[in-house]
């Protein structure tokens, strides 16, 4: 009972935030362009699918640290109350993740079920929720690891760069040292470790240009085409959001304000 | 009430709790005295839950507090600087916590009504002066007729007319037979208010004593003098 409360009080907060209005705004522009400027739906498909993979991340994991660290007072306020702990820092991510979501779903998904409504359309949907709340647990998680606002938004800011940029980076490197060996289903294990690139490659196979991507991409397709490729997958990426979450969780249990 | 059994607790290096050992029971008024730094907010958090102890128990009403909070519910809480959502109004927080509370005794709104807070509802938190944050800090503390008093430094940054209300106001709530923990710096605003009195220095409890004893031990009417003298003694020794 209490937490539907705090949820709401921190939901209709979140929702005022023009910052939240501007990422909409944004979104929805981006995505109905990409549309219009293409003349198919899977090139349009494809746009989006990037735009989404490089501002969703940034966006969330940014947005919810600061507001983490902004909401320390009221956090505070809170903790004096006969609240559990537990319940306050569930109720933030609960807020945020939602408005989030929200967010995405005005923004990117109308113009996506409107111009693409299959299966690719739907599962680029769940994959920008999915993402969305992702990047709001890794800010949790960064919000938790320093008390000091500035170190915990560069904590942020890294992350999103490691996963948006340098892990790909990484992976393109070790596959060029090693293109002799036969490191193509080691390839599908080390996507694992980026919940964008699990998204991507998860999308990716689904439209026609993976028929592109080569002997990887066959493997890929061995893999994640197949339903239990498929529900690994997306079973990955909700760990991706449980996981740090949780870690925060524990320590924000412990955590002396 | 409450009862605090060899509480310890380190930040980093620093021992800011050693050894403390406490207890606090109906209708008294205690004073939390000592230099900054002693450790008194840490205490004050400790029972309050925001800060966990290394070592040591904490018991609210004969249960430990450890892994509850609706103990809380008998707890107000006045912090020494109040820190609330900047773009809130006073109406705003006011309302958040009737209905994060979801009390339904009867509330308690003398002080809001003594302050004239009902003028400045609409007026947002960071717009405030230090002393209207301090009363709304105090307005919440009182609000919900709790059983136990938690202020921390109540009368700071307060307006002489301010602080004589809020004076009245713990005077009235102590003879209702609650238990009402202060800490403060002013000695002399404590005379008229409090029965027992404990020294902090340095994360230890230095003395606890009953204002009375305290006043025929030393022959002093004055709490503040009283107190001098037994540090004056204490150096001597």
């Amino acid at each position: 009972m209490f937490m539907n409360r705090i949820v709401k009080i921190i939901l209709i907060d979140i929702l005022k935030n023009k910052i939240v209005l501007a990422y909409t705004i944004i979104l929805a522009a981006l995505s109905w362009s990409s549309f219009a400027l293409e003349d198919n739906a899977a090139k349009g498909l494809l746009t989006i699918l990037n735009v989404i993979l490089f501002t969703v991340p940034l966006v969330s994991v940014l947005f919810s640290t600061i507001y983490i660290y902004n909401s320390s007072e009221f956090i505070e306020l809170l903790l004096s109350q006969p609240i559990k702990r537990k319940k306050i820092w569930t109720s933030l991510f609960l807020g945020l993740s939602i408005s989030m979501i929200l967010a995405f779903f005005v923004g990117a998904g109308i113009p996506l079920l409107l111009n693409a409504p299959d299966s690719v359309g739907i599962m680029m949907l769940i994959v920008g929720c999915l993402i969305s709340v992702i990047f709001v647990a890794l800010a949790f998680l960064s919000a938790i690891l320093t008390r000091d606002k500035a170190k915990g938004i560069g904590v942020a800011i890294m992350t999103w760069l490691y996963f948006a940029l340098l892990f790909d980076g990484i992976v393109l490197f070790l596959l060029f040292q090693l293109s002799d060996y036969p490191i193509e289903n080691a390839m599908v294990g080390l996507t694992a470790l980026s919940p964008i690139d699990l998204a991507r490659i998860q999308i990716l196979l689904h439209l026609d240009i993976s028929a592109m991507m080569g002997y990887t991409g066959a493997i890929f397709k061995d893999f994640f085409g197949t339903t239990s490729g498929l529900v690994a997958s997306f079973l990955l990426l909700c760990l991706w959001a449980a996981v740090p979450f949780y870690i925060s969780l524990r320590r924000f249990k412990n955590k002396d304000l | 009430m409450i009862e605090i059994k060899n509480c310890y607790k380190k930040f980093g290096k620093l021992q800011v709790l050693q050894d403390i050992n406490l207890s606090f029971r109906k209708g008294e008024c205690v004073a939390l005295i000592g230099p900054n730094g002693c450790g008194k907010t840490t205490l004050i958090k400790s029972i309050l839950g925001m800060v966990l102890p290394d070592k040591g128990a904490i018991d609210c009403n004969g249960k430990s507090i450890f892994n509850d909070y609706l103990y809380r519910k008998n707890i107000g809480y006045m912090p020494q600087i109040g820190r609330y959502p900047d773009n809130m109004t006073i109406g705003q927080i006011i309302d958040m916590m009737k209905a994060i509370r979801q009390s339904d005794e009867p509330l308690d709104e003398d002080l809001m009504t003594a302050f004239g807070l009902e003028k400045m509802f609409d007026k947002q938190m960071r717009t405030l002066s230090g002393g209207t944050t301090q009363k709304v800090s105090a307005v919440l503390a009182f609000l919900f007729n709790p059983e136990i008093l938690i202020l921390d430094e109540p009368t700071a940054g307060l307006d002489p007319l301010a602080s004589e209300i809020l004076k009245e106001k713990i005077i009235t709530e102590k003879q209702k037979g609650k238990l009402i923990l202060i800490t403060s710096h002013l000695l002399s605003e404590l005379d008229d208010l409090i029965t027992e009195i404990i020294f902090m220095q340095e994360g230890k409890v230095h003395f606890h004593k009953k204002v009375s004893d305290l006043k025929s031990e030393t022959k002093e009417e004055k709490i503040s003098k009283a107190i001098a003298q037994i540090l004056k003694n204490n150096v001597h020794e």
